[in-house]
């Protein structure tokens, strides 16, 4: 017996985002220098995120009956955070690995820290 | 809860538990402390989706709120340890 349409469309949202999960965390762990390993995380962070709160979305309204729209503030609100915490983690990396005078990083500007 | 999505709720949570073990690896390993600052946001954020994905097991609101203080939670946490390896200092 077939399962109804929306449980195989849930069903097909979050094994995808548990695939991107993986993928994610094997970047974070085997990718070889920190500036690499800092995009593997994204993946979770804006399609996994997306395809989880997709299948929340698409799971209430069926129950309910109606457009179930509030899981959409997760989205929001990782689409808000994740630049910037991603950015000012990258400035502090940058800066501690000149501290350690590490070559394999560019030299600040002239007139900037 | 049929059984179809129950299994596909239990694979999905397994696949999130591997995701984090890898980071927790990552975590452990380190080299350097921005590499666990890395690692302890994407924790937060499997732990999030992972939330997420309890809401649905459970058919329950409650868990989805859970996840969006897991979100603010986690950002203010990496803004405080990105902040402290820049300056030595979270609060200046």
């Amino acid at each position: 017996m077939m399962p109804p349409w929306h449980e195989i469309v849930v069903a097909a949202l979050l094994l995808a985002s548990g695939g991107l999960a993986v993928v994610a965390g094997l970047g974070l762990l085997r990718l070889p220098d920190f500036f690499q390993r800092m995009h593997a995380p994204a993946l979770a962070t804006t399609l996994g995120a997306w395809l989880v709160t997709l299948a929340t979305i698409v799971h209430f309204s069926t129950r309910e009956g109606s457009l179930a729209l509030h899981t959409w503030l997760v989205i929001v609100v990782l689409a808000i955070t994740a630049p910037v915490s991603a950015m000012l983690l990258a400035r502090a990396a940058l800066f501690r690995h000149r501290q350690a005078g590490d070559d394999a990083v560019p030299p600040a500007l002239r007139g900037h820290p | 809860m049929s059984p179809f999505l129950s299994v596909a709720i239990t694979a999905t949570l397994l696949l999130y538990l591997a995701a984090m073990a890898l980071g927790l690896v990552r975590l452990l390993r380190g080299p350097r402390a921005q590499d666990r600052v890395l690692a302890q946001d994407f924790l937060y954020t499997v732990g999030l989706l992972l939330m997420l994905v309890l809401s649905i097991r459970y058919d329950s609101e409650m868990y989805y709120e859970g996840a969006l203080l897991m979100a603010l939670f986690g950002f203010v946490g990496t803004l405080a340890m990105a902040k402290f390896l820049l300056r030595g200092e979270a609060i200046e």
